[in-house]
């Protein structure tokens, strides 16, 4: 598979989205895995890098899940596509900037992703739609294990897999899940869910992880610690952690439409006319009237059927997705025009906001 | 351990005192305004208090300086530039260091999840056959044939039950 077909296909990640995946849009977990005996990447010799990289990606491509994959060194990626590559979350910011000796397999459908040579000599990840953390963690564990058949990994009884950075030690496994919280960012309760979520041992980052912002109300949570409790455990906790964030977000559009339904609608209509009149959209403004859409779609304003437009044109209005369909290389300013023309042409035959459901269902107005 | 009133990454006076409680463990940071802005503490998207802590403990001076990772090279003034180790060996060797920080980066001390099974069970063969190698060199150099004989049936034994391809991690 090339380069230039993996970005023309379909994804896991933008075309299976239904009302599932109302809050949890995607589940993802990651495992790092190390070669036993060499050194790890950010250390090892360019011609040991080499070696553990041919290595590793012959034992990835061999497996099942990685039939017909798209197999490439990072110096292959233009910069476009680096970028494409990191907004669909199938590499991270590190890998694509990466020396030489590094490269990543990743399936057809998208679904599981294996950067060699990041900062581990294997970060192995698998991506699902929706809230599916024990249907990620079964595919993980056993893609996994077909590797373990060729591939020694460095690992003591007591550390487990052993990780460049002490961080990752034990389980080695990070498990997030990308949640839709607009409700909790209008009633500013955000900071306060943080907050009760770092002191469970759950981290929170934005869309595009460590140091990104929170545009579109998206957020990852994610497992902190990996040492000292099984992958099994690890899961269940961030489950129910995740699951009571579900229930503090929809008590909080609970009471958002109590309170003032007018004034939620009236943001939702905007949302709407901004996208299907505006001229000049930042990236940021866009993700931000595309979560209110979605917002409108989990309240019956616009069809279900529409959110997997919504999910779609999240990664859509991304800067290199953007600039790939316009087939060039843009200024910023030049993309807020593009996007906008973009965003127009997708809402101009979008189904009209219809609140009357929702009134009559709240009682108000 | 830093003096509770410095900030644990600069020592400057903290002002900004932390807690999280992971498995009902208490961890405290304390930093000054400049580095609590710098680390995101103050950032509602969100910080990583592990990264955190695995820095502070990086600040007090190391006491063994002059240890070095014999497989890579590696030594501690590395990873205190880096953050990272440099081979898997290096836990060993820095085992010292890492202990301590541990307990304060994650719920345990000790795994208790996945196990390669399948490598494991091929590393003990692998090493069970080097040793046989070893016993056939030497019963052949000291001429005790009938020793010889039985490495050399084990040996053959021992193959049969381990995948042809030897991988070069394991050697």
């Amino acid at each position: 598979m090339t380069i230039a077909s993996l970005i023309d296909t379909p994804s896991e990640l933008t075309d299976t989205a239904s009302s599932k995946t109302a809050i949890v849009l995607m589940t993802r977990i990651r495992l790092a895995r190390n070669l036993a005996g060499r050194s790890f990447p950010g250390w090892a010799k360019p011609a040991q890098r080499e070696e553990i990289f041919a290595a590793c990606r012959e034992a990835v491509a061999a497996t099942s899940p990685m039939k017909r994959s798209l197999n490439i060194t990072v110096g292959e990626l233009s910069d476009l596509e680096k970028q494409i590559l990191v907004e669909r979350h199938l590499i991270s910011r590190e890998l694509s900037g990466a020396k030489s000796g590094a490269g990543v397999v990743i399936s057809k459908d998208q679904a599981f992703s294996v950067m060699v040579n990041e900062e581990d000599h294997l970060r192995i990840q698998v991506l699902r739609s929706g809230f599916q953390l024990k249907k990620a963690w079964n595919a993980i564990n056993d893609l996994d294990s077909a590797l373990e058949e060729h591939l020694d990994y460095a690992y003591t009884p007591t550390l487990g897999y052993l990780t460049a950075c002490p961080t990752n030690l034990g389980t080695a496994m990070r498990a997030s899940a990308m949640m839709h919280l607009p409700a909790l960012v209008i009633s500013n309760q955000m900071e306060k869910v943080v907050r009760a979520v770092n002191q469970l041992g759950m981290v929170v980052r934005g869309l595009f992880g460590e140091g990104s912002d929170a545009s579109g109300s998206i957020f990852q949570i994610s497992n902190q610690t990996t040492l000292g409790e099984s992958e099994e455990e690890i899961i269940k906790r961030l489950h129910s952690v995740l699951q009571s964030i579900i229930e503090h977000e929809l008590n909080a559009r609970e009471k958002l439409l109590e309170a003032d339904a007018g004034k939620l609608f009236d943001k939702i209509g905007r949302a709407f006319g901004i996208l299907q009149n505006s001229h000049v959209l930042s990236s940021g403004e866009a993700m931000n009237l595309l979560s209110l859409i979605r917002l409108g779609i989990d309240l019956a304003v616009f069809p279900d059927a529409s959110r997997c437009v919504i999910d779609r044109l999240f990664i859509e209005a991304q800067p290199g997705h953007l600039q790939h369909a316009q087939k060039g290389e843009f200024e910023p300013s030049q993309r807020d025009l593009l996007r906008a023309t973009r965003l127009r042409s997708e809402f101009a035959n979008f189904v009209r906001p219809d609140f009357s459901f929702s009134n009559n269902s709240t009682g108000k107005n | 351990m830093a003096n509770p009133l410095k900030c644990d990454l600069c020592a400057k006076p903290a002002t900004v005192h932390l807690t999280q409680i992971v498995n009902n463990k208490v961890h405290k940071v304390d930093l000054c305004e400049s580095c609590a802005q710098a680390k995101g503490v103050t950032d509602p998207s969100g910080f990583s208090l592990a990264d955190l802590l695995l820095k502070a403990s990086l600040n007090p001076e190391p006491t063994a300086l002059g240890v070095r990772c014999e497989q890579c090279g590696f030594t501690q003034a590395d990873f205190k530039k880096h953050g990272r180790f440099g081979c898997p060996t290096c836990y060993e060797a820095f085992k010292g260091l890492v202990e301590p920080m541990l307990e304060n980066m994650h719920k345990g001390t000790t795994h208790t999840g996945k196990i390669p099974q399948r490598a494991l069970e091929r590393k003990s063969l692998y090493d069970r056959l080097t040793k046989l190698e070893l016993d056939l060199t030497e019963a052949i150099k000291s001429e005790r044939y009938e020793d010889a004989a039985r490495a050399r049936d084990e040996i053959s034994q021992v193959k049969q039950t381990v995948p042809a391809n030897r991988p070069k991690s394991a050697r």
